[in-house]
């Protein structure tokens, strides 16, 4: 057990104590660079630093979720979730996956801490009820979410949020929040933070960011909003296979319609594709089975920030999200009430001016002679 | 949460109803403005009937007379070409066709994108022309103000954010279509207190006109 | 004694302002193709000529009382006022740089009237004390002698006697109950005696019952060009007065065009009631006896005619088929100008311009509009039905070295009629 808290084989002596052949383990460094976008040239570079590296501590913390993000990653196919929590990473603590359980279980994430201060990672997946919300809305082994976390984080080399949720706040941050939600981003300020979102994240992404780190020894190259470019550089609408549809203006405006039969662009049934960072076009889901577009339903944006408050998934990205012409008719007889005010004024001015009207006189314009 | 998405999604809630409420109040405000004022009775005999010789030329005004197009040739052209270029794109691109849906109710068909991206270039063009000539011809030098060139910038940036954020030319996405909605956001403000009300006045002083034209038996 | 003010003026502006010119100002999108339509602009190339322009006064009187954006501006202390010394410099823009030809109102594409918006201006720009002497001194005439020339009658008696002597036909004056008031212009009394000769022929000819009045035989209107209700409406009422008292179911505007649109369309509003008779041009009875037959004419002109539409007549009062029909019946070789009818380009003397001898360059220079018209189609005469236009063509055509005539179409129906002996 010790062992396992401080890992001090190399990712190359694991592996092959686990009886990995030098060919399987190429094959892992090769479908690795390709999924993060990298040349061919870089396979042997990915191997000698794998070979090389240390299996990081990793412990899992799990708050406001619904575990999706887990089952995302049990479904993970390259690499397969056995080779990242054997081979890649020792993962100390998981409500999910663990054995232990009670004191045993808060026990091995405190050791974890212990033995590898500065150097493990914590993966969060759920959002966390702010500082100032009822510490009491999620606890774990009687302490708030925010607890945990500040705690844990404290000596972790990087945090990586996995899911929209912990990312950014997802489900339970949208309106009216009742938790008052907050993202790992909102509370951690002090540690590098890597998102990787989606409602769930594609699987291989987790995976991919994790063998990233342990290959450069750093986090990858992230966005604006922290999440790894590699995955989220390319907006679906750019990467989805309907866009020459888009392009030539050729749209399903029903899911019965003949457009939706020949599998026409999907953006009038409300898909968010043009505004949403994912790798999902390229990627696809169920070991590249198929994915949401493909199958016939538009992107519902689940990667990007306040996707469950902007506005209907089945609306189109260019619908205004509250205003209606209920509020247009409104406004519009207000202002007439407005401008009748205003014309009230000029027309009292008005008749002022012809009431007080001097009439012009051959006297007076001799004076101007 | 702040960033890119934030900026969109506050485009498209708070900030479109504000703008859209104070266009309302404002172009409103400004119909009472005008109708209020009336007109006084007019005793001289009329030729003929005011309402449809003010409707006909509603339309007709449209179109130059032969010579009006060959002495400003140039205004009259440019001024189409935007002027049907905007509207087009205004009212036949998908989105903003969705965008009506949304808010009205009412569909139509739309064009094809690539039929409206090449019309919103030429359009980009013109407007480029039309602020050349502004700058150059001594009558518009003489007579435009600050309005003008403001309402320029405003309907060129709104054509230009929007074949921007149609290319994909800005990054990311949300913030390229934020700008664009924000720009018509700002179309929309400026409208009732500009010379852009003439989209909606334009059609009130042509009927004026063809009705005083027309009560004296002159087609104008 | 009270004088003329800004104050006055301001308050002048503001009562003018009504629906119509909130519509305009609130249109217009300063595309400058009033000025393409403009002769003082065009023919000068100077910008400060551009219509729209000249309205400046009376727009920002409009957008600092009459907008929400214009309060507003006010209570910001950001609106521009108008002053005394704005007024002083826009008296040439509102008077001598403009006929109130009407063709900007015709061309201008959101559908603005800028002559009737130029026609309210001025009603500030006299309150204001800022219309230019001739005018005045025009009005003072008008008002104080009934004619802007200062004529009187005895001048026209003697110039009756003529024609009574000239045609042995009797000159009817203050006659009751007849179908037509006759009137005139001073001008044409004075330049165009001809005129009253050929109506004496043509009623004669055709039967028709008319009179001159002695109390009011002047039809010009010098309160409508310098652009003052008071002094128009007191110049309408004789008219109204005369023809009342005379129980005439119709009065004729003579060869005069701002004399027909001041009688026919401003007359019953500036006294505020219909009238109790009827106003034609004298083209349009002339064109009224030519479809009922009652017009007999003999030979025709062979030279090459062109004619020349007066604004008032044509673009202002829909007076454009009628001149042609009378042209067809007496010439055959007529040719328009290229740009006629209610497209016509002004002679550049109307509008109270030709009584301002300060816009004597300014009319000339409007002129060669209609000169390069003239030109393009080379006729051997010019017809027209205005005595200013009529003026106009022939001293600008006089200036220019054209030795091009200018007729009056009434004098030619004249001379072609059937001599009555002659009929059977």
């Amino acid at each position: 057990m010790i062992d396992r808290k401080t890992p001090n084989k190399t990712l190359g002596e694991s592996l092959r104590d686990h009886g990995l052949s030098r060919r399987g383990f190429l094959k892992f460094c090769a479908a690795t660079a390709s999924m993060m976008a990298l040349p061919p040239g870089m396979v042997p570079v990915i191997a000698a630093a794998l070979e090389q590296a240390r299996r990081p501590s990793v412990i899992w913390l799990s708050f406001q979720e619904c575990t999706g993000c887990t089952e995302s990653l049990t479904r993970s196919h390259a690499p397969a979730l056995e080779d990242l929590i054997l081979n890649l990473i020792s993962l100390d603590y998981h409500h999910t996956l663990q054995a232990a359980a009670g004191d045993a279980a808060e026990d091995a994430r405190l050791q974890a801490m212990e033995a590898n201060t500065g150097q493990y990672l914590v993966i969060v997946d759920g959002s966390i009820p702010g500082p100032d919300s009822n510490p009491g809305f999620s606890t774990v082994a009687g302490r708030s979410n925010y607890e945990i976390l500040m705690e844990t984080v404290e000596h972790a080399a990087a945090v990586i949020a996995v899911g929209t949720c912990a990312a950014f706040g997802g489900l339970p941050q949208a309106s009216p929040n009742p938790t008052g939600a907050m993202s790992v981003m909102d509370l951690v300020k002090d540690k590098p933070v890597i998102n990787v979102s989606g409602c769930p994240p594609i699987p291989m992404v987790i995976t991919g960011v994790l063998a990233h780190y342990l290959t450069f020894g750093r986090l990858p190259e992230l966005d604006a909003y922290h999440r790894p470019l590699a995955f989220y550089g390319q907006s679906i609408h750019d990467r989805c296979y309907r866009r020459p549809f888009y392009d030539k203006g050729k749209f399903a405006e029903t899911f019965d319609d003949e457009g939706a039969k020949l599998g026409w662009c999907l953006y009038r049934l409300g898909c968010k594709g043009p505004s949403t960072y994912n790798a999902c076009a390229t990627m696809r889901w169920n070991g590249g089975v198929s994915w949401p577009i493909e199958s016939g339903h538009p992107c519902l944006g689940c990667s990007e920030p306040s996707f469950w408050d902007a506005g209907s998934f089945y609306q189109p990205l260019s619908v205004p999200l509250t205003a209606t012409s209920g509020d247009l008719l409104t406004a519009a007889v207000g202002g007439a009430v407005v401008g009748a005010g205003v014309a009230t004024l000029a027309n009292k001015q008005i008749k002022t001016a012809v009431a007080n009207r001097q009439p012009v006189t051959v006297e007076e314009l001799e004076e101007k002679l | 949460m702040s960033g890119s998405m934030a900026f969109l999604l506050w485009i498209k809630g708070p900030m479109f109803n504000i703008a859209l409420a104070i266009f309302a109040i404002g172009l409103f405000a400004r119909f009472a403005e005008i109708f209020l004022l009336g007109r006084k009775p007019n005793y001289a005999e009329p030729r003929a009937g005011e309402w449809l010789p003010g409707f006909k030329t509603m339309f007709t005004r449209s179109i130059a007379d032969p010579g009006t197009f060959q002495r400003a040739s140039f205004n009259v052209v440019v001024g189409w070409v935007w002027h049907l270029g905007f509207l087009i794109a205004l009212l036949l691109f998908v989105p903003h066709v969705e965008l009506m849906k949304g808010l009205f109710g009412i569909v139509w068909p739309a064009l094809p994108n690539p039929v409206v991206d090449l019309i919103t270039a030429i359009t980009l063009i013109a407007l480029v022309a039309t602020l050349v000539h502004r700058l150059t011809h001594p009558v518009k030098q003489r007579i435009s103000t600050f309005d003008d060139y403001l309402v320029w910038t405003v309907v060129f940036l709104v054509v230009l954010t929007g074949y921007l954020a149609y290319h994909r030319l800005v990054n990311p996405y949300p913030i390229a279509l934020g700008m664009h909605i924000l720009m018509a956001e700002i179309f929309l403000i400026i409208l009732p207190f500009t010379k852009l009300t003439h989209i909606f006045t334009a059609f009130i002083a042509r009927w004026y006109n063809g009705a005083a034209f027309g009560r004296k038996g002159v087609a104008s | 004694m009270s004088e003329l003010t800004l104050e006055r003026g301001l308050a002048a502006f503001r009562a003018e302002i009504d629906a119509p010119i909130a519509a305009f100002f609130s249109s217009c999108v300063h595309c400058g193709i009033c000025a393409q339509s403009c002769p003082f602009y065009l023919e000068t190339g100077d910008p400060k000529y551009t219509p729209i322009l000249k309205l400046e006064p009376l727009r920002l009187v409009w957008e600092g009382e009459f907008t929400l954006w214009g309060r507003i501006k006010r209570t910001l202390g950001l609106q521009q006022k108008v002053t005394d010394e704005m007024l002083a410099e826009w008296e040439e823009l509102l008077y001598d740089s403009c006929s109130m030809c009407g063709r900007c109102s015709l061309v201008c594409p959101v559908g603005n009237d800028l002559a009737y918006m130029i026609r309210k201006s001025r009603e500030g720009m006299v309150q204001a004390g800022h219309a230019p002497e001739g005018l005045i001194a025009a009005s003072v005439r008008a008002i104080q002698t009934g004619s802007p020339m200062g004529l009187q009658w005895k001048t026209l008696a003697v110039q009756i006697k003529h024609v009574e002597d000239s045609t042995s036909l009797t000159v009817p004056v203050d006659k009751t109950g007849v179908d037509y008031l006759v009137l005139l212009s001073s001008m044409e009394i004075i330049n165009f005696p001809e005129y009253l000769e050929a109506i004496t022929k043509i009623f004669d000819h055709a039967g028709v019952t008319w009179t001159l009045s002695t109390q009011c035989f002047e039809a010009t209107n010098a309160g409508i060009q310098i652009g003052n209700k008071d002094i128009a409406a007191q110049l309408v009422e004789r008219v109204v007065a005369a023809a009342e008292k005379l129980k005439v179911p119709n009065v004729i505007s003579p060869e005069c065009g701002h004399a027909y649109t001041a009688i026919r369309w401003e007359g019953p509003n500036l006294i505020g009631r219909p009238y109790p008779f009827r106003v034609f041009h004298i083209i349009e009875v002339l064109d009224t006896l030519r479809a009922s037959g009652r017009l007999q004419t003999e030979g025709m002109e062979s030279d090459r005619l062109s004619l020349h539409d007066p604004c008032n007549l044509a673009r202002k009062s829909g007076v454009i088929q009628q001149q042609r029909n009378l042209m067809a019946l007496v010439a055959d070789n007529f040719v328009d100008l290229k740009e006629h009818g209610k497209f016509q380009w002004c002679c550049g003397a109307g509008g109270g311009v030709s009584s301002n001898e300060r816009a004597e360059p300014l009319k000339l220079a409007a002129f060669k509009r209609k000169k390069a018209q003239i030109e393009e189609v080379a006729p051997e005469r010019m017809v027209t039905m205005c005595a200013t236009c009529r003026t106009q063509l022939e001293e600008g055509m006089e200036e220019f070295n054209m030795n091009i005539p200018v007729v009056g179409l009434t004098e030619m129906i004249a001379d072609h009629l059937v001599e009555k002996e002659a009929r059977s």
